[in-house]
């Protein structure tokens, strides 16, 4: 992604972009303090998923996609304080809080990246729970990172973002996400 | 006064909070009517009276934008400030909102104080 990000945005802006958003949001709404680590650059996905997963589409003149992964005890923990209810396994309402902190960490991403890249679209987003379970982005770009942490949670929020040319398949400029239970 | 308020929005999570965070607030409150989206909204108001509207912008089967403009339309509902809250933070969809009638715009994640503020100035 640096390369084709380089002419508009470097990569440790959008990895300081995403670390804002996603502090702001967690500690604003959830009222729980987060630590970051160093951001990297995934280059393959992680072969197979256990937990919470969420996706949010971004469209506009760049397109791609937004991401967050967590186990699904943490997504518990975040979503009791988020709702303010003691929840311990997934369910209906935790799946429901995960989206909403995507479209708000994801939402406020692409709000500051919009004045280096132009207005964008948000699409609604999509969670997924389950285990031992592979998630595709169909497309070659690799993803911004950002890892943070709470006590021994963890918690990744993922970026990819290409030029409008550069996505493939449709009329949104959003592509398609697989989903391989394994 | 106490208010009798109608929260609009697909999230479950975001009404919950909402309400909660309106609670923190200490705004005085009789009645916290909640939809899903702006089809629900109306059939809410068809039965009840409301004092204010927090509404989201992106929602299914009728968004913020539609639901303000048929609000907005009504003789009976036309002067009930309405505050739009969405992460959609272009300036295209905020004018749009102004344009058609909405009080007052916050964004996510906001608090306590923020919507405190914003129902302050508007009642």
């Amino acid at each position: 992604m640096r390369e084709h990000m380089a002419n508009t945005i470097e990569q440790e802006q959008v990895s300081d972009i995403i670390r804002r958003a996603t502090e702001e949001v967690f500690t604003t709404m959830i009222g729980m303090s987060i630590t970051v680590g160093a951001a990297y650059v995934e280059q393959t996905p992680p072969e197979h998923f256990d937990g919470v997963v969420s996706f949010i589409g971004l469209a506009g003149d760049w397109a791609g996609t937004g991401s967050l992964c967590c186990s699904s005890e943490f997504a518990c923990r975040i979503s009791s304080s988020f709702l303010m209810t003691k929840i311990e396994v997934v369910d209906e309402q935790v799946l429901d809080a995960v989206g909403e902190l995507t479209n708000m960490v994801i939402g406020n991403v692409k709000n500051e990246m919009e004045a280096h890249l132009g207005p964008m679209g948000l699409s609604i987003p999509t969670v997924i729970h389950g285990r031992n379970f592979a998630a595709r982005s169909l497309g070659r770009d690799a993803w911004t990172v950002v890892p943070f942490s709470s006590g021994d949670d963890r918690l990744q929020v993922k970026l990819c973002l290409t030029p409008k040319e550069r996505t493939s398949v449709h009329e949104h400029g959003v592509r398609p996400k697989a989903f391989i239970l394994a | 006064m106490p208010l009798d308020l109608l929260i609009v929005d697909d999230s479950a999570a975001i009404r919950k909070i909402l309400t909660r965070v309106l609670h923190q607030a200490e705004v005085p409150l009789r009645t916290v009517y909640e939809a899903g989206d702006g089809v629900e909204a109306l059939a809410i108001l068809k039965e009840k009276t409301v004092d204010f509207i927090f509404s989201d912008i992106n929602m299914p089967n009728m968004d913020g934008l539609q639901f303000l403009t048929e609000l907005k339309s009504n003789e009976q509902w036309k002067k009930v400030p309405v505050v739009m809250i969405t992460t959609e933070g272009s300036q295209a969809k905020v004018m749009e909102a102004a344009q058609l009638g909405a009080a007052g715009y916050l964004k996510k994640p906001f608090t306590p104080d923020q919507i405190k503020d914003k129902i302050a100035g508007l009642i």
